[in-house]
């Protein structure tokens, strides 16, 4: 059966829309309220609270841990200091993705691996023969997002820890509410933000503590509706939505690599062997065939499109997650996978998968959209990603 | 009065028959079905053998009917309804049992609770069988080729096959040739360690079949079963709404009203030929009906030794039919219930009643099974295979009551001593003391109880040596040697005999395709 997080007694009881969405194997709150702006504003103006505990959670441990994440992961280990968190997706050996996630450092020899999708037993084939422990700890390790612009006066309210100078994608381990956590500056919103990792136990106390600091700083739950904006916005691609995991795809077009999903900067291939490195290489090499960027679609084509069918100009109430064709005068030259309306930036934006020659900022394209029954074009444009990149997402000095 | 003269008469009323009917008929042919029992659809029936009950008497779940025929001969509109049998439930002997749910998310965490591993390894199995029963699909829908023949069509189909698997990709390539080596235990050892998931998956690899787990070749069977596919989804098996006599009920109907007719109690004793080419039939009563065309939904061994002579056919053929291996395994009993099973593993009326129930703990005891058959007995601790139809279409039992069909492997056709009465009733007995075992009410719950043999089998329903399959599934005997080298493609010795049954390609299961592709082959060589 599906079951609730660590944090059900207290969402269960807070989610006045009942419109409970499947992650993993759970059910998490789509939004708490009958609409989800308000959450997504407390995302961008006060703080969220978020539960992502279905997240797959990994402990890996031993003398060739390090070893291990190195052969595992494209990026380099060499460069990840004890207490520092990366995000990387992992590859197949022909270098395509089979999930994506962030990797924390706790220790020398200790580290934990989210993940969306189940790993147990690739990460197990990968470390054959090494001297490593690993261990699924998706049950027993609750995890919480804070994230927004007041989420750091919220969680030093409580902790014992001072957090001014914990920068971004860095932990620490702390006291939350009296609570042992571990807090990462991280998170899926392209925000001010944290993520606090404690025992499944403690998880409601946390909650508690939390949602009694944040009284006074605007502090509200935010489900997934909300939460999906916000990723967008941050340009964060999403797992079997922007891309098909390589070990699901029944047929090779379905794969993508880090290239072709904008993360060549994760992948280090001087660094030495690991899993896809070869085939990384030569894809390099050739350049990659398709691109992952972000989509502007114009307001004025959108208005004039909905107007010519007599109708004020319609536009997306929550971030959709189908893939849409995109084209080149007549021809398509891709496709986007989300989209929403940003209401922060204004503007009708989208994550679309672009054939090289057509995926440079600034390039003219079209997007269908769906007038009154009827297919259309709007009028799009290339531009890179992140939509929307505060300066508080990496700042180290207190925030506004 | 003046006997008409038919087009084709089909002998044998079973499902690939009634098929072959509706689409000979539906090409303008004039055709005439004749059935030996009173009631259509051979090992495809629905009779109410106890008073209220309904027993799907042999073929009891539906998966591999092909949509194309769903499609072509609009059974749905003739009364086919295919309810969804939603899981599987595997009770162990400590108590603890295994289920694979319809939802992925619950079979997940049920499969994570026996191994972290082979939950995942799940998913990935049942993409690689997917990707294969889709590289295999394309073959099941086309008349085999003949690989020694050098006619222009034969290598144009050879040369497509030749394509079609260069095509696949090497990783898919090898997957498929260690499927058609390997054992199903093997196979599946290489994915997966929980015994009671490798055994469940492993029975469907031997189902049919007088081979065991262990035995190389298995593997590819468990394709075969993958293959099965409802409203286009594989690997999803239903339930025919009024039991599988539904399915032949629908074609039937659909035959119908295409104009075929259909006699029952009409029981061909002999095939006439005249100069090398079929001419007709002769039946029990004496009476002679003639024909263009006769095509055969019988398995081979009975078309071909039991309705000619030796004499009318080539020796080489007739020596390769009579080594076609038959070797029923399988047993089947059909129980009226007063009230539902309560699993001492899983207790109570649950969901896990809607779906198929397994007995097949470890790969070892149906390998233990499979060694009593070798030797002639069946088995002390058979592998069963039980749905109760009354949980997903009440109308197959009075109000309260059920009907239970169970699947019964090993019970050889070759039984030391041979089947009688007293060794039918102790088979029967140990299919319940088994049963009894994991759901311990059963015993006296029982209102009635109807068993079947292989030699029940072959008597009741004309089935050889009661092989459900009208011949072994193994790879010696599928595609262009099923069932004879050179006479694969339906075609026959004898000019204007075809044969349309499950002993031909691509093989068993109600599934239709041997009588679409028949009819496709008939139709080719004689335009109405």
């Amino acid at each position: 059966m599906l079951r609730g997080t660590p944090f059900h007694p207290r969402t269960a009881a807070l989610c006045q829309a009942h419109n409970w969405r499947r992650w993993a194997g759970y059910i998490v709150a789509g939004s708490y309220e009958l609409l989800h702006d308000r959450e997504y504003f407390a995302i961008r103006t006060a703080a969220a609270l978020i539960d992502v505990s279905p997240l797959y959670k990994y402990r890996v441990t031993g003398p060739d841990a390090e070893r291990f994440l190195n052969r595992l992961i494209p990026r380099d280990m060499a460069r990840c200091a004890v207490h520092q968190v990366l995000y990387t997706p992992w590859c197949d050996q022909a270098g395509k993705i089979i999930d994506d996630g962030t990797l924390s450092r706790l220790d020398a020899d200790a580290f934990r691996l989210t993940a969306a999708e189940p790993n147990l037993r690739w990460l197990q084939d990968v470390a054959a023969g090494l001297d490593v422990t690993i261990e699924d700890i998706t049950e027993a390790l609750a995890a919480l997002a804070l994230q927004g612009p007041t989420s750091r006066e919220i969680l030093q309210r409580i902790s014992d820890v001072p957090l001014d100078d914990l920068g971004f994608f860095r932990l620490t381990h702390a006291r939350v509410a009296g609570i042992p956590a571990t807090i990462s500056r991280t998170g899926y919103t392209g925000d001010l933000g944290y993520e606090l990792w404690v025992e499944a136990a403690h998880a409601v106390a946390l909650w508690d503590g939390l949602v009694e600091a944040g009284a006074a700083y605007g502090l509200m739950p935010a489900g997934m509706l909300a939460l999906d904006v916000a990723r967008i916005e941050a340009g964060l691609p999403l797992i079997d939505v922007d891309y098909i995991p390589a070990n699901k795809a029944l047929i090779e077009e379905r794969k993508s690599s880090p290239f072709e999903l904008d993360l060549g900067w994760t992948v280090k291939l001087d660094k030495g062997p690991f899993v896809g490195r070869q085939a990384l290489v030569a894809e390099k090499e050739r350049g990659p065939g398709w691109q992952f960027q972000g989509l502007e679609i114009a307001w004025d084509s959108i208005e004039r499109l909905y107007a010519d069918a007599g109708l004020p100009p319609g536009l997306p109430t929550t971030a959709w997650r189908t893939s849409v064709p995109v084209y080149s005068g007549g021809e398509q030259v891709g496709y986007a996978t989300s989209g929403c309306w940003s209401p922060i930036l204004k503007q009708y934006i989208a994550l679309a998968h672009l054939r090289s020659g057509w995926a440079g900022p600034g390039t003219r394209l079209e997007m269908e959209v769906t007038v009154e029954h009827r297919r259309k074009r709007a009028d799009a444009r290339v531009v890179k990603k992140p939509f929307y990149d505060p300066p508080r997402k990496r700042a180290v000095e207190t925030a506004p | 009065m003046k006997r008409k003269d038919y087009d084709a008469v089909i002998v044998g009323g079973g499902h690939n028959g009634l098929v072959n009917a509706a689409y000979l008929a539906r090409a303008g042919l004039d055709v005439l079905v004749l059935e030996r029992r009173p009631v259509l659809g051979g090992a495809a029936v629905t009779e109410e053998i106890h008073p209220g009950f309904q027993y799907s008497v042999c073929s009891y779940v539906v998966s591999l009917l092909r949509p194309e025929i769903i499609q072509d001969l609009e059974l749905a509109r003739h009364g086919l309804e295919i309810l969804p049998l939603e899981s599987t439930f595997t009770p162990l002997p400590n108590d603890d049992y295994l289920v694979r749910w319809a939802d992925h998310d619950q079979t997940r965490r049920e499969l994570y609770r026996h191994s972290p591993r082979d939950a995942e390894a799940y998913d990935e199995f049942g993409k690689l069988m997917v990707q294969l029963a889709m590289a295999v699909k394309p073959i099941l829908g086309m008349a085999p080729p003949d690989p020694g023949s050098m006619r222009p069509g034969n290598l144009a189909k050879m040369a497509r096959l030749g394509r079609h698997f260069r095509g696949l990709g090497s990783e898919k390539l090898a997957a498929l040739v260690k499927l058609m080596t390997m054992s199903s235990a093997d196979y599946l050892d290489e994915w997966f360690e929980t015994e009671a998931l490798k055994a469940t998956m492993a029975a469907s690899g031997i189902i049919g079949t007088f081979l065991g787990p262990r035995s190389p070749g298995t593997a590819y069977v468990l394709l075969h079963h993958y293959i099965g596919e409802i409203d286009g989804a594989f690997r999803a098996w239903g339930f025919a709404r009024g039991g599988t006599g539904a399915v032949s009920e629908a074609i039937a109907s659909a035959a119908r009203g295409l104009g075929t007719e259909i006699r029952t109690e009409a029981s061909v004793e002999r095939i006439l030929s005249k100069d090398g080419r079929a001419v007709g039939v002769a039946l029990e009563s004496g009476e002679e009906i003639r024909a263009r065309l006769v095509v055969s939904g019988l398995d081979p061994k009975r078309t071909f030794l039991g309705l000619l002579e030796p004499d009318e056919l080539p020796p080489e053929f007739v020596d390769s039919i009579r080594r076609f291996r038959m070797r029923g395994s399988s047993g089947k009993v059909n129980l009226a219930l007063a009230e539902l099973p309560d699993f001492t593993a899983l207790p109570g009326v649950g969901p896990h009643l809607r779906g198929a129930m397994s007995i097949s703990p470890s790969v070892e005891y149906l390998e233990r099974a499979y060694d009593d058959a070798k030797y002639g007995e069946f088995s002390r601790r058979p592998y069963m295979d039980i749905v109760i139809p009354s949980m997903i279409d009440p109308s197959m039992a009075p109000p309260g009551k059920h009907v239970m069909s169970i699947f019964v492997q090993y019970a050889p056709y070759a039984l030391n001593g041979g089947w009688d009465d007293e060794r039918r009733e102790a088979f029967g007995d140990t299919v319940i003391d088994t049963l009894c075992r994991y759901a311990p009410n059963v015993r006296d719950a029982i209102i009635h109880r109807q068993v079947l043999t292989p030699a029940d089998m072959e008597e009741t329903f004309g089935l050889t040596e009661g092989n459900i399959f009208h011949g072994e599934l193994s790879l010696h005997q599928l595609f262009f040697l099923r069932p004879a080298p050179a006479w694969a493609n339906y075609r026959t010795p004898l000019a204007n005999l075809y044969q349309c049954g499950s002993g031909t390609h691509p093989g068993g299961g109600v599934c239709g395709a041997p009588g679409r592709l028949a009819a496709q082959q008939i139709l080719k060589e004689h335009r109405p």
